[in-house]
């Protein structure tokens, strides 16, 4: 290998957002034109474009691409241009203003560690100038640096220029942010851009091209605990790699990490990486790596790895401000997908705690309870996925502690969460994972046995009302599964009561629950496939479908409804049989539902299909 | 050193996920240092491995140097590559002089779309850069194209924290752009830095020329330069002020507008 560049160029991106109109692009324009910073030849040829249609030249031309920009004279969407400056190379992102374009305005913003504000000094602030300062406070970008712009149309008049500025300052304070620099300017005229301006010598701070020496780039401010979320597993030549970006501290060789939410753990055994050498032993914040473990867990995308020391936050519920820019208003109870780093689940709203009126920052609640979000509105939520999720509150951790909401096949909102709220399973979830740390394992690992009796271990629950054939079918599933050659086991409930359960109190149901619960899991690793009925709980089988799911997690649990009437099937059912079963086919169905699920190798003898890579 | 360390990070990081999300995905190669580079953070990003086919659109017009560049990296490499070629423009006759934009659109645009049909990739890996020209600075690093190719500029996917758009209709795909923050020199210092192999077409090889930017033969030309080793190279760049694609055709007046709307890479 080479050695090092001797030029080390410090990268920064940096957002240029404001009000439609205010003038971002022109600025940016100017910027480059007076440091000379544009291609050979572009501004000649733009102005020679210009004055061949008859139209004055405009700055903003030079980054407003489109022919449709240009005719209409405003940005449509975010344009990255690079600029080089003192020992810096500035990745500078021109972000429309226009209401339409927030989406827009929102990807460039949030690729930012900085950000120019530009406000129009004729005009004042206007709301768009107050909406991309909440969402800048919201995407995480903390320093910004305000410009007023087109002084020249004020007659470079101070005291203008010190409302707009005394006026702006105190909507950022309601945010908790302080502007570094508010700089008067005017980018037509190139006043305080790149060259000081004569005209405002009562102005005493920096330029706006001095300003951008002034951000700094963002460094960990402290060792932070390590969170790496789980991207994918490869397997390479026999070695399992696990791969991620590490979204925060520092993981070594050596190191004992636990994965959330399935509570496996195991050792680093060597940071793997393509022609470096030698091979590295530690990696931190910002890197993407790939690990081996000591021992070969099954683990999937979505886990966040970290210490044991410092764990992430799990559950399925969470309050959230997020902001929505979907083609439909946000719903509540309508399913969407939630990504929260590297892991996706359904989830759905909720709660609409209150909108946030970007122009003064209140919430109106008022009588009407809220049931929708629209588009470009800011929202205090609570979000609540279909299974549990590991993650942290942003204040934290800044990138586990974000999401994405994808309706359909579109991301259409992101959140920062503010808050984990308890679920109904919170009290099992600690005990699972206590109990999972402290679990002694022999030599025999869970793949082992996938391998051996060709299908992984699973849970299989009947539910629905009595009377519906439920322990019939249970009792033909185990048959037909054990003389294909599975290892499966029917595991009554009623079977636990004059025993294990015998010093309970009638109808201490979630005791009864969570005992079967702890037996169930027992015997998923002794890898069975584990077939029960929820007849003798008296609970909504809801709640026990959570409790034994919460229990055996991260095992697979395959829901069946019967019911004699179609419709009201529960959401969280995976198959649902109506009426007079031909019971013959549907444990067909069931077979074939955990072939497709990867529990049952396809055929008997080969491996089970477990959901490696490669 | 940092910088591009960073860079390969996130280009790593697209890679990966771009390959979780896709079954049916293939890497656009066209020799060029760009996608010889996005070739070579693959193999970071998989560990010495590449693990989708690479599609090379030949127009036939390409320099014969890259062709055999193309074929010795394949073999060394292990590369599955797949050769797409719109042979019925070819055989009538299709060539620059009939309109460089006709022609690009032709056996680029359509070459590249015959090629996807056939093969039904839903996630296309390309090289481009957001420095090259002013429409590819507006790309997102996953973004879709319509049934009929179309990039519809207009209403762009948002794209934040790293989540992008992976989901789509049937009947579309996804462009996906790991380099679109890397800078033309970014670029070569990364080839420094990793000694990854490149076509000497980009060095003077005694003329007092060399090639800034590698297409078709016809359309494309060298500038004036001594720039032997990749470290003249750079300190060429570093002072010049003229636009990389000067030597490209294709770029004058709106051309590129027109062209990447419709598909083109």
């Amino acid at each position: 290998m080479i050695t090092e560049s001797t030029q080390a160029l410090e990268r920064m991106n940096i957002v240029m957002v404001g009000h439609v109109d205010h003038g971002k692009s022109t600025l940016l324009g100017r910027l480059y034109a007076d440091t000379g910073s544009l291609p050979e030849g572009k501004l000649e040829k733009i102005q020679a474009i210009c004055h061949q249609q008859g139209k004055e030249f405009e700055y903003a031309f030079l980054f407003d691409a489109f022919l449709e920009e240009q005719q209409q004279g405003i940005t449509i969407d975010t344009a990255r241009t690079f600029f080089k400056w003192e020992g810096r190379q500035y990745i500078i992102i021109d972000a429309p203003g226009h209401k339409e374009f927030l989406k827009n305005m929102v990807s460039g913003a949030a690729r930012a560690e900085a950000a120019l504000l530009v406000i129009d000094a004729l005009e004042g602030v206007k709301e768009q100038s107050k909406r991309h300062g909440l969402l800048l406070s919201m995407l995480g970008v903390r320093q910004v640096t305000v410009v007023v712009n087109k002084m020249d149309l004020v007659g470079y008049r101070q005291d203008t220029f010190e409302g707009i500025e005394k006026e702006y300052r105190e909507f950022l304070s309601q945010l908790k942010v302080t502007p570094q620099f508010v700089i008067p300017a005017s980018a037509k005229q190139g006043d305080n851009v790149a060259q000081r301006s004569q005209r405002m010598p009562w102005h005493t701070g920096p330029t706006v091209l001095e300003t951008l020496g002034r951000f700094s780039v963002e460094t960990a401010r402290k060792p932070r605990p390590l969170r790496l979320p789980l991207q994918d597993v490869y397997k390479f030549d026999a070695r399992r790699i696990l791969v991620g970006r590490v979204a925060s501290g520092r993981i070594k060789v050596g190191d004992r990490v636990v994965f959330s939410p399935s509570n496996k753990t195991g050792v680093v055994q060597s940071l793997e990486a393509f022609n470096v050498d030698p091979t590295p032993l530690q990696a931190q914040s910002g890197q993407s790596i790939g690990i081996t473990l000591d021992d070969q867990i099954f683990v999937e995308r979505g886990e966040i790895l970290s210490h044991e020391d410092s764990l992430p936050l799990v559950s399925t519920t969470f309050r959230a401000n997020l902001f929505w820019l979907g083609r439909r208003p946000l719903e509540l109870r309508r399913p969407y997908l939630v990504r929260l780093a590297t892991r996706e689940a359904e989830c759905e709203i909720s709660a609409i705690h209150r909108i946030v009126d970007a122009t003064n920052l209140s919430g109106f609640n008022g009588e009407e309870v809220k049931t929708t979000v629209q588009r470009n509105e800011v929202a205090d939520v609570t979000v609540r996925a279909k299974s549990p999720l590991a993650f942290d509150v942003c204040a934290d951790f800044e990138n586990t502690g974000r999401f994405v909401l994808v309706d359909e096949y579109d991301v259409a909102g992101g959140g920062i969460i503010t808050e984990m709220l308890r679920d109904r399973e919170e009290r099992l979830r600690v005990e699972a994972r206590q109990r999972d740390f402290a679990w002694v394992q022999g030599n025999v690992r869970s793949e082992d046995r996938a391998t051996h009796y060709g299908h992984r271990a699973a849970v299989v629950l009947l539910i629905g009302p009595a009377t519906t054939g439920k322990a019939f079918l249970a009792k033909k599933l185990e048959s037909v599964l054990v003389a294909e050659g599975r290892y499966a086991y029917l595991l009554d409930a009623e079977n636990l009561r004059r025993g294990l359960d015998a010093d309970l109190r009638e109808g201490d149901v979630t005791e009864t629950v969570r005992r079967y619960g702890e037996v169930a899991r027992l015997l998923i690793d002794t890898g069975l496939l584990v077939i029960s009925t929820t007849n003798p709980f008296d609970l909504p089988s809801d709640q026990v479908v959570q409790a034994i799911k919460t229990l055996v997690h991260p095992a697979p649990v395959l829901t069946v409804y019967m019911s004699q009437e179609p419709g009201d099937c529960p959401s969280e059912a995976d198959l649902a049989f109506t009426g007079p079963e031909d019971f013959d086919a549907s444990t067909r169905q069931i077979i074939e539902s955990l072939k497709q699920k990867g529990i049952l190798a396809q055929a008997l003898g080969s491996k089970p299909a477990f959901q490696y890579s490669i | 050193m940092k910088h591009l360390r960073q860079l390969e990070d996130q280009s790593v990081y697209i890679l990966r996920e771009a390959y979780k999300h896709f079954d049916n995905l293939a890497m656009l190669w066209s020799m060029g240092k760009d996608s010889t580079v996005l070739l070579w953070l693959a193999r970071k990003a998989f560990f010495g491995h590449v693990p989708f086919p690479l599609m090379h659109i030949d127009t036939s017009y390409k320099i014969p140097a890259m062709i055999e560049y193309r074929d010795r990296l394949a073999r060394e490499w292990r590369l599955n590559l797949v050769i797409g070629q719109n042979k019925e423009a070819l055989a009538n006759g299709m060539n620059h002089t009939m309109g460089r934009i006709t022609c690009c659109t032709a056996l680029k645009t359509e070459g590249m779309k015959l090629l996807l049909e056939e093969k039904g990739y839903t996630g296309i890996i390309l090289g481009v850069r957001a420095d090259e020209e002013s429409t590819r600075a507006k790309e997102r690093y996953f973004s879709p194209r319509d049934k009929n190719n179309d990039w519809n500029f207009r209403d762009q996917p948002p794209e934040l924290w790293d989540q992008f758009k992976t989901s789509f209709p049937p009947g579309t795909h996804i462009r996906i752009h790991p380099l679109l923050d890397w800078t033309e020199i970014n670029i070569w210092e990364y080839i420094r830095l990793e000694n990854i192999p490149f076509m000497d077409l980009y060095l003077d090889r005694g003329d007092g020329t060399r090639y800034r930017s590698l297409g078709c033969a016809p359309c494309t030309s060298p500038i004036q330069s001594s720039a032997r080793t990749v470290d003249e190279i750079i300190a060429e760049l570093q002072e010049s002020k003229v636009a990389e694609r000067a030597g490209r055709a294709q770029d004058e007046g709106r051309g590129m507008e027109l062209l990447r709307k419709d598909g083109y890479m």
